[in-house]
């Protein structure tokens, strides 16, 4: 493998694991769950593209060619994820959960 | 240069699920647990593709995208019982 691709691969997992950690970190200190919910559901989806850009650019090498369907995980996550972070949020305003005192805006 | 940078990164995706786990295990409301189990299989899912690159094996997509579709399936149960009290309505 040439060195620039080893190079490329290492950028992007390097990038992938701290979006992810970086999302984890907003899960466990945010104050409230609709500030919870913000953190993860962009970081996370960051941190697997970044994973699977650097696994589609690891295996394009191969004699076979680039395969695609790593891309198909990052479809799959990009629709699903707003889904299921709408879902929840739908849930939490209907439970009425406790804001922190500093939301402008209150709804209820 | 990989031989460093995924043991590394191994690590810290290791963290990030600790730090989920915490989150699922004393969320005060349930809510919060189901987001949390929802960013812990992204979070896995993350690791086995990682693993997949580490054997520079492509047997792991098949099992990273069924965690994906399972894990999808397994939130929407959950928001839809919280949201109506009943899965399918």
């Amino acid at each position: 493998m040439p060195f620039w691709i080893e190079a490329l691969v290492s950028l992007f997992l390097v990038l992938g694991s701290l979006f992810a950690l970086i999302g984890a970190i907003g899960l466990y200190r945010l104050p409230d769950f609709y500030t919870r919910l913000h953190g993860p559901t962009k970081a996370t989806t960051l941190g697997v593209g970044g994973m699977v850009i650097a696994s589609m650019l690891f295996f394009a090498g191969r004699p076979e060619g680039p395969s695609l369907h790593e891309l198909l995980l990052t479809l799959f996550l990009f629709i699903t994820a707003p889904v299921s972070a709408h879902m929840l949020a739908k849930a939490a305003m209907q439970k009425k959960l406790p804001l922190t005192e500093r939301t402008r805006g209150k709804p209820w | 240069m990989l031989a460093y940078v995924i043991p590394f990164c191994l690590v810290v995706i290791g963290l990030a699920l600790a730090l989920n786990l915490v989150r699922l295990i004393k969320g005060p409301s349930l809510p919060d647990r189901i987001l949390a189990l929802d960013t812990l299989y992204i979070n896995a899912l993350a690791l086995i593709v990682l693993f997949g690159i580490w054997l520079a094996s492509d047997l792991f997509f098949e099992a990273a995208l069924l965690i994906a579709v399972m894990g999808f399936v397994g939130t929407v149960a959950a928001g839809k019982y919280l949201l109506r009290g009943d899965i399918i309505d």
